[in-house]
């Protein structure tokens, strides 16, 4: 179970506030499907997906990940219940798209690159500390409905 | 899992820019899984880990060291790394779950500090050369 300090809650927050949730989205999602390619596996059904350009470029790709982020901002919103604001969700990748709690983790350290890139200086080690948390914390609210 | 010429390629372009800072890179990336992964630092009682400790500093640049020797000898990897894996395997007995964590910390410091460099083709080369490093430091395990 995640404990946010009052300077965690902070952090992430006033960062998040920065963060252009679109761009963000389809830059996290991308790079997984092309540092991973394995975790293609659940998007068939996205066109072309054949080289880096066209995972990036992917229309599906970038909604989908701006879908993926927004749920997240959403979650900000109730941070010390991350599990209760994950609940549905977490049933749903569990019996109706069926993905392993592992992409969960693999998606959360994806996001804290993409804002250590974006954010450069900004991003300190305690910055980080704090969203390490945070996407654990999302990671195991996902996870936690699976049976 | 052999990185492709093109992947060497991207690995070696981005070394020749870090030039002779990769320890100062290293040393960040060390401090960062510090503080983000606490249970990372239970493998230095031994050493002073508050924030600029030259011990830290010291371990930084062995680990760069480490790294810069992998990038001139990516295609004998095993043998270059050959006396870490058995360091690693019998004195040091470090969980190979803390590697990830490592690596994950240099991604993360390379992109803070080169993010017009750090295209996701370069992310994933570089991803892939330090996953091949892991699993050569993890080999003598068992």
């Amino acid at each position: 179970m995640v404990h946010f300090t009052a300077a965690d809650k902070a952090a992430i927050t006033s960062m998040w506030r920065k963060v252009n949730v679109e761009e963000a989205g389809g830059e996290t999602l991308g790079r997984l499907l092309v540092v991973y390619p394995w975790t293609q596996r659940f998007f068939d059904n996205f066109g072309n997906l054949s080289s880096a350009s066209a995972i990036m470029g992917n229309p599906k790709v970038k909604a989908h990940g701006k879908r993926v982020l927004t749920s997240l901002g959403e979650a900000l919103r109730n941070i010390d219940d991350l599990k209760g604001a994950f609940s549905q969700l977490s049933e749903l990748h569990c019996e109706r798209l069926h993905v392993d709690p592992e992409n969960f983790r693999l998606l959360g350290n994806m996001l804290v690159i993409i804002l250590a890139k974006h954010f450069g200086k900004e991003f300190t080690p305690q910055m980080q500390a704090s969203w390490q948390k945070m996407v654990a914390g999302v990671a195991s609210a996902l996870a936690h409905k699976y049976h | 899992m052999a990185l492709s010429a093109a992947e060497r390629a991207m690995v070696r372009a981005l070394w020749r820019k870090l030039g002779d800072n990769v320890g100062v890179y290293a040393t960040e990336a060390l401090e960062r899984t510090f503080l983000a992964f606490p249970g990372t630092k239970t493998y230095f009682p031994h050493l002073d880990l508050s924030p600029g400790s030259a011990q830290v500093k010291a371990h930084g640049q062995k680990v760069a060291d480490a790294l810069t020797l992998a990038v001139d000898q990516l295609d004998d990897l095993p043998g270059a790394l050959s006396f870490l894996s058995d360091l690693h395997a019998h004195k040091l007995r470090v969980d190979p779950a803390n590697f990830q964590l490592l690596c994950h910390c240099l991604l993360v410091t390379l992109a803070r500090h080169f993010p017009g460099d750090f295209s996701p083709t370069m992310q994933a080369s570089l991803d892939k050369f330090l996953s091949r490093v892991t699993s050569t430091l993890a080999s003598k395990y068992r």
